[in-house]
């Protein structure tokens, strides 16, 4: 379940990133890290086969949800991680204007108070 | 139960290697001694690729781990360690799903190389065919 979550994921980031108008977004690392995550996975997978044979498409309900809140979270937490490299390099300059922006605004209250 | 560490590990040599890559390409190229072929990718970027793979894989797999309660944040940080019986059958599966993730992730990345230089050759010829 975690397996198929992340190759969604990664699917779905590689689409977007195909299809994207311009490459501001650092897209490509998104799409790199889920498909990392599902290679890896798909190496478990291998031998987790090999060991149970057709019971490992089976699995108990249990564990096939905490399996998807797994995927789920690693999904989330690949978004945090993107969403972090984005704010921080601000490729957009969106952060830096609107901090610009508050600033001058500060300045001015104070001069106005002054 | 630490199969990620493989990954880990080949991630450090990897991103070694393309710093070391990126400091040749630049002195190369403030030589001026860049390559007739300005279509091609250089290979900087193309480990840049494979470091992004293995980098975000360890560290999703890793939150799997934590997730599984298998590694912890206090020493020894993996829990197989506390048991000799435990740590072996740890090494175990380092040996064998950790290298064969991380096979598979450089086969992957070998075959990327491999169709974005024939897009870059393919490309190539379409902008020589066109302008003939």
């Amino acid at each position: 379940m975690t397996l198929l979550i992340t190759v969604f994921a990664a699917i779905i980031a590689t689409v977007k990133w195909y299809t994207r108008k311009d490459d501001t977004m650092c897209l490509g690392m998104l799409v790199f890290m889920f498909w990392g995550a599902s290679i890896m996975w798909l190496g478990d997978a291998i031998f987790g086969y090999a060991e149970d044979k057709a019971a490992y498409f089976t699995p108990a309900p249990m564990d096939m949800l905490n399996d998807a809140f797994l995927g789920l979270s690693v999904v989330a937490l690949a978004l945090i991680i993107w969403l972090v490299r984005v704010l921080v390099t601000d490729p957009k300059g969106v952060v830096r204007k609107s901090m610009v922006k508050s600033t001058l605004k500060d300045k001015s209250k104070k001069e106005a108070h002054s | 139960m630490a199969c990620f560490l493989v990954s880990a590990a080949e991630a450090v040599v990897v991103k070694g290697i393309e710093k070391h890559e990126e400091k040749v390409e630049l002195e190369k190229i403030e030589n001026e001694e860049a390559s007739a072929e300005p279509e091609k990718i250089p290979l900087s970027r193309k480990l840049k690729w494979l470091s992004y793979m293995l980098w975000g894989g360890v560290v999703l797999l890793a939150f799997e781990h934590v997730w599984h309660g298998e590694v912890v944040p206090w020493f020894p940080f993996l829990t197989a360690m506390n048991d000799p019986a435990d740590a072996s059958e740890m090494f175990h599966e380092m040996a064998t799903v950790g290298v064969t993730m991380a096979v598979l992730i450089t086969v992957t990345w070998l075959a990327m190389c491999k169709v974005s230089d024939m897009i870059m050759t393919r490309k190539a010829d379409d902008q020589v065919s066109s302008e003939a």
